[in-house]
């Protein structure tokens, strides 16, 4: 559903992404995984018309930069990692901006269905209670649900998420995975997310693209995109290794009293 | 389903309606020569009517005089204190207000050197200074834009405040050099800069009522443009406003209003930057709510000032602007105070 062909984006001086090619189709959840400076933000970004880009990115089968936003914006959804608000919103309303795309005229106010989206979002992400809230008091993670329920709402056929969960507590790294999970399973929908921790992505993804210093280095399913060698060959290191040794902290040791 | 308006409420149109015509009467009424209310009412009926009004009401002062001034002093309450709701939403900080971009500086220009040249427009007292402060602003406005579209074609936040106040620095520094070359109108230009709307008749209220209706509508279009701004500028563009255009119009918007505003008052300070948080703190952050709200407190908040300049000294008229700076701090600083206190 979304067609991604050698994708080049510059900035000043520096290459960030060189000819990068994939595909998403429904149903699946692409990671987009490499160390700093891969180029996994700049897809984003380029997807959501962020930046200036050569090359094409299409949604079943139309250029995006040619679509209008509104359209646009009913077709991608994103989620950004840096999210902060200034002024006293309520969480209902942030979440209500979901809809933007969808207004009909200059003055008409909130539709039915926009009502019921905004309802659905609220519940899926758990902030009913929260609805009257102003976003300014809400944690980190609780403000990361609130934009997620935003895009929820905007009703999307493809998510963008660019490290949703980065700065996240681990219940609400765990919660917002898997409310994306539950998004997925509707038909005709995909999700394409920047993610940093490579357990996050092996996890989830069912779909990788590996970069390194812009280039698309291995793309495909995940397994075989992760692999022991291609890990160890963008990220300079033992990856399997380190992950091993990193996991064999959490096996339970028989305590033994040094009396 | 549960369905509520997002805009106010019809009983809060009508309070603020009530209040400011309320506070309107009392302006006409209050002054050096007080008047009656009920005098101040037959005059205002009997005219609208056609009617000659009875003998011993003083209808000069009310109707030429008093009502006018009165009438121009809320547009121009209104229409600064909503330029700066939308500028604080649009580039999301709470210091912004209309004259960030540097507009106002321009149209202060113009009538500087209206003033020191000494171009008058025959029949009129502040006609040539008027005319050519409007120029100016809408030339600055025209140069500020395209030099900040030049400089980044995303017209991103920090562009549009850095340009305001390079343009700022540049035709005050250029106003100073008028001055120290033209001593003998010092004093009129210091007190035009501090502005006043005595004087000021139904012709300005004519064009400023234009000014209003067409830049204060299309900010109050942009009601929901301006939420997404004010929550995030990437959001906005995420959820499908086109970022840029509703960025230059408002900008145009606002500008355009600001600069008529200052053409015919001077430079009033404090109004489009405290009312709007006044207003914030009653209504919230919903410029659906904001915008109106802050143009019906904008315009009480500067009739009050006017009517404290008119009488705290009378028969020493002081300047509205200086009232509004005045009143303007330390109501901020209480209110700033007090919200920090409790939060």
């Amino acid at each position: 559903m979304l067609e991604i062909k050698d994708l080049s984006v510059r900035y000043s001086s520096v290459l960030a992404l060189d000819n990068v090619s994939f595909t998403l189709e429904p149903g699946q959840w692409l990671m987009l995984v490499g160390p700093n400076g891969a180029g996994k933000s700049t897809i984003v970004e380029a997807i959501a018309q962020g930046v200036k880009y050569t090359g094409e990115i299409r949604f079943m089968g139309k250029a995006v930069d040619r679509m209008d936003v509104h359209s646009r914006a009913r077709a991608i959804g994103v989620l950004s990692q840096k999210n902060s608000v200034n002024y006293a919103y309520t969480v209902e309303e942030v979440v209500a901006l979901g809809r933007y795309a969808y207004k009909r005229s200059f003055l008409s106010s909130k539709g039915q269905d926009d009502e019921e989206q905004i309802e659905k979002a609220l519940n899926a992400t758990g902030l009913q209670a929260f609805r009257r809230s102003s976003v300014l008091e809400l944690s980190g993670g609780e403000l990361q649900r609130v934009f997620l329920a935003q895009v929820f709402a905007q009703d999307p056929r493809i998510l963008i998420l660019d490290e949703p969960a980065n700065h996240l507590d681990l219940i609400y790294q765990k919660h917002i995975f898997s409310l994306i999970g539950e998004w997925l399973k509707t038909g005709g929908r995909g999700v394409i997310s920047v993610v940093h921790d490579l357990s996050l992505a092996k996890k989830y993804g069912t779909a990788a693209v590996l970069l390194n210093n812009g280039k698309a280095v291995a793309k495909g399913e995940i397994d075989s995109c992760l692999s022991r060698e291609k890990l160890e060959d963008v990220y300079g290191m033992d990856v399997y290794g380190w992950m091993r040794e990193m996991l064999s902290q959490w096996t339970e040791k028989p305590f033994i009293d040094p009396q | 389903m549960r369905k509520h308006r997002e805009g106010l409420s019809l009983l809060a149109y009508a309070a603020f309606g009530l209040a400011l015509i309320m506070t309107m009467l009392l302006c006409v009424c209050a002054g050096s020569v007080p008047i009656a209310l009920e005098n101040t009412l037959k005059a205002i009926l009997y005219s609208m009517t056609g009617r000659e009004a009875p003998a011993g009401i003083s209808k000069t002062i009310i109707l030429n005089v008093r009502l006018p001034r009165v009438i121009n002093v809320s547009l121009v309450g209104a229409s600064l204190s909503l330029c700066g709701a939308a500028m604080q939403g649009l580039i999301r900080n709470p210091l912004a207000d209309g004259s960030t971009l540097g507009v106002s500086s321009g149209a202060a220009l113009g009538a500087v050197i209206a003033m020191a040249f000494g171009f008058y427009i025959p029949g009129t007292t502040y006609g040539g200074v008027m005319l050519l402060a409007m120029l100016f602003a809408f030339i600055s406005l025209i140069l500020i834009l395209s030099l900040a579209y030049a400089l980044d074609h995303s017209l991103s936040t920090n562009t549009i405040i850095l340009i305001g106040v390079i343009f700022s620095m540049f035709a005050s520094s250029v106003i100073n050099l008028i001055i120290s070359f033209t001593s003998d109108h010092v004093k009129s230009i210091a007190f035009w800069m501090m502005g006043s709307l005595s004087g000021t008749g139904y012709s300005h209220a004519r064009i400023l009522t234009i000014f209003l209706a067409l830049c204060g509508g299309v900010i109050l279009l942009h009601a929901r443009e301006l939420n997404a701004l004010a929550i995030g500028e990437d959001n906005a563009r995420h959820v499908g406003v086109h970022v840029k255009r509703v960025k230059m119009v408002i900008l145009i918007a606002v500008s355009v209003l600001t600069g008529v505003c200052v053409s015919i008052s001077g430079s009033i300070g404090f109004v489009g930057l405290v009312m709007p948080h006044m207003s914030r703190m009653i209504t919230g952050p919903n410029h659906k709510k904001l915008l109106p709200a802050s143009m019906f407190s904008g315009a009480i908040f500067l009739l009050f000032a006017d009517l404290i300049a008119r009488t705290l000294l009378s028969p020493i008229e002081l300047q509205i602007g200086l009232v509004t700076s005045l009143i303007g701090a330390v109501a901020f600083i209480l209110v700033f105070y007090r919200s920090r206190r409790k939060g």
